[in-house]
């Protein structure tokens, strides 16, 4: 017993009640470490306060209506919440129903089908483009694929799918090569590879038991992943998806580069938009200290707090709970 | 689809035949958009690399890291903004880490079960996906308002808070692979709990430690959009915390959106240098755990 203890302690410390007398130092510490747990609490109750106290001038002169309000017109100093908020909302949407199929087979192809030697360098790669800042995403996408969706696919798209009678209208319009599917476009690109890592992470935690149950039955590989492996993961993957949301709800600098800046709903995919992040990016500079055109700006912020918080919460709530159980 | 697993079995061999094969072809479309899927992800990645090392290295000299940046047309380079970076990051980092250890030492060592816990964990794994222009909104209301102006301590307190979350959730998720018998042994040997952690604990995981840690250099040396309202950005030199501040995404962003040629010329460079320094931390965070 003393022998154990004298190797284990530290080459500097005395005697054995130096180790033992640390009640004090227990009880401090501890206290630190529950105070900075409780000052996460504190930083994000500060983070809402903090908008909502900056947002207050704009909520009392526009009232609720603010939020449905369209008109953004720093001239006459009135500001509406409409335009940046269905930007933000319909780009997201529109990332998620591109990166989704995408992502699903990226996990898919690391968990199923890759050889073992393929799957680190690739699973590396695929975690390394979510690590390539948002900056550079949006100046990529403005530089190649601005031109790309100018020359190529919008002129192609308008003379195809835009002649249809029924959807014909989203296609409507100038090939600029911005606008908001451009902008759905990069941030799609850039929530894939987070997307397809929550996808891998959980798919990797469906015991081999059961897939191997389905492979001894004679099952092909998709049938283990569509009838086994996504039945099992259904909720962690529903939240793998709401994560990204998340992600593209609040992306700013991507989408700065490529939407055009519009402050204005259009229906068609083609035409220029705002989205909340990108807005208060862009108006910011404009704004003095004190202004109401600054508190529409940060009550902008808010409603993106919200809106951010409500989709990262349903993502927290799918993803613990059934990553607990699997993990047995 | 499902009726292979779950079906009838089939009335004559005919049907067998027709169902294998059908079987077999959903199998190997579906096996080659996978392959298609994976090979998008990575011709994005090497796009992005290769646009980057293609139009950054036109800019590259010597000079972009010994001369500040200079009016349009006459050369310059991005020393400021470099050394900006690095400071905000550094200081960011020193006040965030620290913080990130200790609420990831809460959760993992002494909340297990309590509802404070519980919460400390929900909220920092919301903040750790929370958009950081709404961090970047947060500080000005709380440091540039209050205080008379954009500096480079309010840039470095916004990178801090991004960077808090990403260090708890490492440092719990590292000290929950401790195994317990560890922790027993250490405290039956009469240590005080204080010490089983920080001799014992945060020791045995070092590696992991220091891997969110890098990890979380390399998110917010990256960020834009919280320092664009608390640091500003500066085209002048300053090493100044109270004033305003340049960085390299804030000199990127003002240079790629100018109409000068030069000028996005080194946005281009300053993005290869920040994109390839970001990269190269991400890799040695994943050497440093994998050597553990």
């Amino acid at each position: 017993m003393q022998q154990a203890a004298t190797t284990l302690r530290p080459p500097a410390s005395g005697t054995a009640t130096r180790l033992r007398g640390g009640s004090g130092g227990d009880v401090v510490f501890e206290w630190m470490c529950r105070v900075a747990g409780v000052f996460v609490l504190i930083l994000l109750g500060a983070i809402i306060i903090e908008l909502f106290i900056g947002a207050l001038p704009a909520f009392r002169q526009f009232g609720l209506a603010f939020v449905w309000t369209e008109l953004w017109d720093p001239v006459a100093d009135q500001y509406g919440a409409l335009v940046p908020i269905y930007g933000t909302v319909v780009t997201a949407v529109l990332a998620i129903i591109l990166a989704v199929p995408v992502a699903f087979g990226i996990a898919f192809f690391l968990t199923e089908l890759a050889p073992d030697w393929l799957r680190r360098p690739v699973g590396t790669a695929v975690e390394l483009l979510a690590a390539v800042p948002s900056i550079i995403y949006g100046m990529w996408g403005f530089f190649v694929i601005v031109p790309v969706m100018a020359q190529v696919v919008q002129p192609a798209v308008i003379d195809t799918l835009g002649e249809l009678p029924l959807i014909g209208f989203l296609f409507a319009g100038p090939p600029f090569g911005t606008g908001i599917l451009t902008a759905a476009l990069i941030l799609a690109i850039m929530i894939i590879p987070v997307v397809a890592a929550t996808m891998r992470d959980v798919f990797s935690t469906v015991p081999p038991v059961f897939k191997e149950s389905a492979y001894g039955l004679g099952a092909t590989r998709w049938e283990v992943m569509w009838n086994i492996v996504l039945p099992y993961t259904s909720k962690s993957v529903v939240g793998g998806i709401m994560l990204g949301l998340g992600r593209a709800l609040g992306e700013t600098l991507a989408v700065t580069f490529v939407i055009g800046n519009a402050n204005r709903v259009t229906t068609t995919l083609f035409g220029p938009g705002n989205t909340i992040a990108s807005l208060v990016a862009l108006e910011f500079g404009e704004a003095g200290a004190g202004s109401l055109k600054l508190s529409a700006l940060l009550a902008l912020g808010f409603i993106l707090f919200v809106l951010s918080f409500i989709v990262l919460a349903i993502s927290r709530l799918l993803l613990r709970p059934s990553a607990k159980g699997a993990s047995a | 689809m499902s009726a292979t697993l779950a079906g009838m079995p089939p009335k004559d061999d005919a049907t067998a035949v027709r169902l294998g094969r059908r079987r077999d072809r959903t199998d190997k479309v579906m096996t080659g958009l996978a392959i298609v899927s994976t090979v998008l992800g990575l011709v994005f990645l090497v796009s992005i690399l290769f646009t980057l090392f293609w139009r950054g290295l036109q800019a590259m000299g010597p000079t972009v890291f010994t001369e500040v940046t200079k009016p349009p047309g006459s050369g310059g380079g991005l020393l400021n903004a470099i050394v900006g970076s690095i400071i905000q990051v550094g200081i960011g980092t020193v006040i965030g880490t620290p913080v990130g250890i200790l609420v990831g030492t809460y959760l993992a060592e002494y909340s297990r079960g309590s509802r404070l816990g519980e919460a400390v964990r929900f909220v920092s794994d919301v903040l750790l996906s929370a958009p950081s222009i709404l961090i970047g909104l947060f500080v000005y209301q709380l440091l540039v308002l209050p205080f008379g102006g954009f500096s480079g301590i309010a840039g470095a307190a916004a990178l801090a808070i991004i960077i808090i979350p990403i260090v708890v959730r490492t440092t719990e998720d590292m000290l929950q692979l401790i195994p317990n018998t560890l922790r027993e042994a250490v405290m039956g040997l009469g240590s005080p709990k204080w010490k089983m952690i920080t001799l014992i604990c945060y020791r045995s995981v070092m590696s992991g430690l220091i891997t969110g840690v890098l990890l979380g250099i390399a998110r917010i040396a990256g960020e834009t959009a919280p320092l664009l309202f608390t640091s500003l950005g500066n085209l002048t030199w300053s090493v100044n915390l109270s004033q305003a501040m340049s960085s390299l995404p804030l000199t990127i962003y003002a240079y790629a959106g100018s109409p000068y040629e030069d000028w996005v010329s080194l946005a281009w460079t300053g993005a290869l240098i920040i994109t390839v320094s970001v990269l190269l931390l991400n890799i040695i965070a994943r050497v440093v755990l994998r050597k553990s």
